[in-house]
């Protein structure tokens, strides 16, 4: 087998270096009874070929986003990454290595997820950023715990403008753990009035920013209101791009900002491995969740790094950590950093208004859809589209997809209890976008409504 | 050897790199993007950002060379031996990563209509078909994002079962002391007490403390086999049968499955639940710290309480359960992250499993263990093996050999390091003193173990001479040496700013 080394030979050497008889010998501490002798009944090993075969068919019965006219986003977004982050990221050093445990040996990723903690408290506005965590939902979860270990309150609000995903993991994660969820209805109109929902039981209130349909908002007055009441205010971001054109969270006085960081470095991959961000105030930093990278000094008083903080984490404390999380997502966080250094302040600006000018052209075009409107009064790349009465957004999509054409996504898919919602369409504009994709969808949209 | 110092601080190949905040230069762009059209204050609700980000501009040679240098300070599996305990670090195949990243697989959205997705679906149910088979499991729920992360999944089932059979007083899990510190914290994210269990002079759970500890109140309890000392729970049938009789669960912890896979059926263990490591035991790469992925096979029991989404085989071809009403009689406790899983890590380990094949799986977990005990028999007469073998995949070393010396076990480790080798696990696990764990893997070569046996034997008989101060000093010749953590810790600086970093 191409990833075994030994020889016959070789086995025969070490077992009598040991002293056994033989492999089987070795493993004489499992029970008989649970032993088996002989391979599992499944397939045998196959060559590299023929593995590539077998994927080369499963992704045959795919439509790629690459060979269709794409519209989806709903918290994950479909941007052009350099070819160079790709490459580099095949590097075996930092492919094949593990956490940072030995520094000294360590200096890359260490530096890099210095850099990314750094990236991450200047596109949010924040001033501390972990390492990353598993993704956007489960970092938002962590946040509601952490606020409630902050504020030493239980109510955790989460408003309708949080992507659905987000809102049940939030709910599953902190079910257990003597905390109150209050779930507000879903906000395609982004009218919801979250001013006179916190008061003094409440240990955060979590918002998304753009919203789950697009909506953007001033989060100033809602931050000062969950002050005034000792709660903290977390800001969930699904798009990071967002954060070069519009005021970060951390300038409207966010507590802890959360992210999902797939659209920079890492493609779609069908929604996994996602990328967590987590920032806070420094005030907070030993309430926070997670892997923190810190610098410090050598032996040879040259600058150097480490994972730091760690009598937060699980390995010291165990069952009084603020989280169980082991790992991060290092090679998703060097993905991103390395996009987000390849763009740069002035890429970073100019993608983000390319993205919105790629909406608003969206939105020009759809003009041209009878009876379709926009129910977004703000929205940076994404925003509601109402196909009419009686229309149903799912079966339109299917229509669409059989033309070949994936044309966003229906908000019925997350809010089946919500028929109001089901002539609600979801549609994304990005960079990777040209307007034949748009014309695509307008004419394709007016022929099946 | 006179240190040799240079004007750049270079040292050949060992280059000196700076931040990129350190880099920057205005106006350098390292991706072209098309001068953007208008933009409308309005529909960004009057809240364009105002001011610079503050992020810096390089060109894409600056970037490229700066990863690559990064890259050039990282040990890797493709570096050099690493053996550290509990982590499986062996070869990670290429295959895999040319597998996931061919354009009809990755470049997918979750959220696209099911009809253009089956390829992706097959995937994921090809994978579970897979891990079933392997585990003898009826089920596997095949959302979560790492070990930690399927240990939580594991223990949201049971309790879950137990709250829907009215059974809510059990609140108290059972962990032995050698486990793994995520164990601990997962029980408590659950709501649950954590009461610990002692180890055998042997190395394994005290049995006999364990089933005094069973009762009314305990919820399950959570095991790792093979444990965290590198040894099979040979009495883990007597427990799981006792753990079944006082109405609890048995929940595996199975970051060391790979010591067993293809060998042994988890299901013939009698074990409820257990998450999967897929970055050890299916080899995908670590990428310093993850992502990982760990799905949780789940016995019949607490398969009804798998978490959503799950793939169900349908009439028009595979379908996405996404929501509890479409979940038919199951009652899943709900979602665990967002999306579908680790789909990126699905690809690489399916790709894997695919190319060994249950032959090669249990030719793999042969190996390992052989590789193992090889290590213990070539090492355990100059360091002080904590217990007798036959070990499992992995060789666990306290520090009685370094008594007197003046040497620790962190001194040992990083004296290593000059030798080229990545250490192994220091101090873990918590039951022995000065805990060295060595797990070499199956993917090493004979050569590479004795190369490695003749440096420790040529190490352990430095610290018998009593060259101390050797060892203190060590690394010298890293790119940067021992660091000073408590400063780290003392006076955190968590990011870069203006003037502030210098080194």
């Amino acid at each position: 087998m191409r990833y075994l080394p030994h020889t016959e030979a070789d086995r025969r050497a070490m077992l009598a270096t040991i002293g056994a008889k033989d492999v089987d010998a070795l493993f004489k501490d499992v029970p008989a009874a649970a032993r088996l002798d002989r391979p599992i009944d499944l397939a045998a090993g196959q060559s590299e070929m023929a593995v590539e075969r077998m994927f080369t068919r499963m992704a045959g019965k795919n439509l790629s986003a690459g060979h269709a006219p794409f519209f989806i986003g709903a918290g994950l977004y479909r941007h052009h990454v350099p070819a160079s982050v790709d490459q580099l990221l095949t590097r075996g050093e930092f492919l094949t290595s593990y956490t940072p445990y030995q520094p000294e040996v360590s200096q890359g990723t260490l530096q890099y997820l210095f850099e990314f903690q750094t990236q991450v408290c200047l596109i949010t506005g924040m001033e501390v950023a972990n390492a990353s965590m598993y993704d956007g939902a489960t970092a938002c979860a962590e946040a509601a715990v952490m606020a409630a270990r902050v504020t030493r309150k239980k109510n955790i609000i989460l408003s309708g403008s949080l992507h659905p995903h987000y809102v049940e993991t939030t709910r599953t994660v902190v079910k257990h753990q003597g905390l109150e969820v209050e779930e507000l209805a879903p906000d395609p109109f982004g009218l919801e009035d979250l001013m006179g929902r916190v008061d003094s039981r409440t240990a955060c209130l979590i918002v998304q920013n753009p919203g789950f349909f697009g909506g953007i908002r001033d989060l100033t007055q809602l931050a000062d209101a969950c002050h005034e009441v000792g709660a903290l205010l977390v800001v969930a971001v699904a798009e990071p791009v967002s954060l070069g054109l519009i005021t970060p969270p951390g300038a409207m006085g966010a507590d802890i900002v959360v992210a999902e960081g797939q659209s920079l470095g890492m493609g779609l991959q069908f929604g996994g491995p996602g990328l967590g961000l987590f920032a806070t105030r420094e005030k907070y930093v030993r309430q926070m969740p997670g892997r923190l990278c810190g610098q410090t000094v050598d032996q040879d008083g040259k600058r150097g790094f480490v994972l730091t903080l760690s009598t937060r984490e699980q390995h010291i404390r165990r069952e009084k950590a603020t989280s169980n999380i082991c790992t991060n997502s290092g090679l998703c966080a060097l993905a991103f950093t390395m996009h987000l250094t390849m763009l740069g302040e002035t890429g970073l600006t100019r993608l983000a208004k390319l993205n919105h000018a790629q909406a608003l052209r969206l939105e020009q075009s759809l003009r041209r859809v009878k009876g379709a409107k926009v129910l977004n009064q703000t929205y940076f790349n994404e925003f509601a589209l109402y196909l009419g009465d009686e229309v149903d957004a799912g079966e339109v999509v299917e229509k669409l997809a059989a033309k070949g054409i994936l044309g966003g996504v229906p908000a019925a898919r997350f809010y089946p209890h919500w028929p109001e919602l089901r002539p609600v369409l979801l549609l994304a504009a990005t960079e990777t976008n040209t307007q034949d994709d748009m014309d695509a969808l307008v004419s394709a949209l007016s022929e099946v409504l | 050897m006179a240190e040799i110092t240079t004007f750049s601080g270079n040292r050949g190949l060992q280059l000196e790199e700076p931040l990129i905040f350190e880099q920057g230069c205005p106006g350098r762009i390292g991706v072209d993007i098309a001068e953007p059209g208008p933009i409308d204050e309005d529909r960004l609700g009057g809240l364009a950002r105002k001011g610079t980000i503050g992020l810096p501009d390089l060109s894409e040679p600056q970037v490229v060379r700066h990863y690559t240098r990064l890259s050039q300070k990282n040990y890797g599996i493709d570096s050099g031996f690493y053996p550290l305990g509990s982590c499986t670090m062996k070869h990670n195949p290429r295959l895999s990563e040319k597998m996931a990243r061919l354009p009809g697989l990755v470049d997918l959205h979750p959220f696209q209509p099911r009809s253009t997705v089956q390829g992706a679906l097959e995937v994921i149910d090809l994978l579970a078909h897979w891990l079933k088979g392997l585990t003898g499991m009826p089920a596997v729920a095949m959302s979560p994002a790492a070990g930690a992360h399927g240990e939580w999944c594991g223990l949201m089932a049971i309790r879950a079962y137990h709250d829907d059979h009215g059974d809510s007083q059990r609140t108290r899990v059972l962990v032995p002391e050698s486990a793994h510190g995520t164990n601990p914290a997962t029980a408590a994210m659950c709501g649950y007490s954590v009461d610990p269990v002692p180890a055998t002079e042997r190395g394994r759970v005290d049995v006999a403390a364990l089933k005094a500890k069973l009762g009314p109140d305990v919820a399950c309890i959570m095991v790792t086999n093979p444990n965290t000392c590198g040894l099979f729970e040979d009495e883990i049938l007597d427990i799981a049968q006792a753990t079944h009789e006082a109405g609890a669960f048995f929940y595996c912890d199975g970051a060391n499955y790979n010591a067993i896979v293809g060998r042994v059926k988890i299901a013939d263990l009698g074990v409820d639940a257990m998450h999967i490591n897929l970055h050890k035991t299916f080899s995908t790469p670590h990428g310093g710290g993850g992502p990982g992925a760990g799905p949780t096979v789940l016995s019949e029991k607490l398969a009804a309480y798998a978490p959503l989404p799950f793939v169900v085989h349908g009439a028009g071809g595979l379908e996405l359960v996404e929501h509890a009403e479409q979940a038919g009689g199951a009652k899943p406790f709900g979602r665990v992250k967002g999306y579908h899983g680790q789909f990126g890590v699905f690809i690489r380990a399916l790709a894997y499993i695919l190319s060994m094949g249950a032959d090669g799986l249990r030719q793999t977990s042969g190996d390992a263990v052989l590789n193992a005990n090889y290590l213990l028999a070539s090492l355990k007469d100059v360091l002080s093996a904590s217990f007798d073998g036959p070990c499992m995949h992995e060789c666990l070393f306290d520090d009685r050999f370094l008594k007197d010396s003046g040497i620790t076990t962190l001194d040992f480790a990083k004296m290593l390091i000059d030798e080229g080798f990545h250490p192994m696990t220091m101090y873990f696990p918590l039951v022995v003193h000065g805990a060295l764990l060595m797990e070499p893997t199956e993917t090493e070569a004979k050569e590479t173990l004795d190369g490695f046996i003749a440096v420790i034997r040529a190490l352990a008989a430095k610290a018998k001479a009593g060259e101390a101060d050797d060892f203190k000093a060590a690394p010298r010749l890293t790119p940067r040496r021992r660091l000073d953590e408590t400063q780290a810790a003392r006076v955190p600086v968590l990011r870069w700013k203006h003037g502030a970093n210098e080194g």
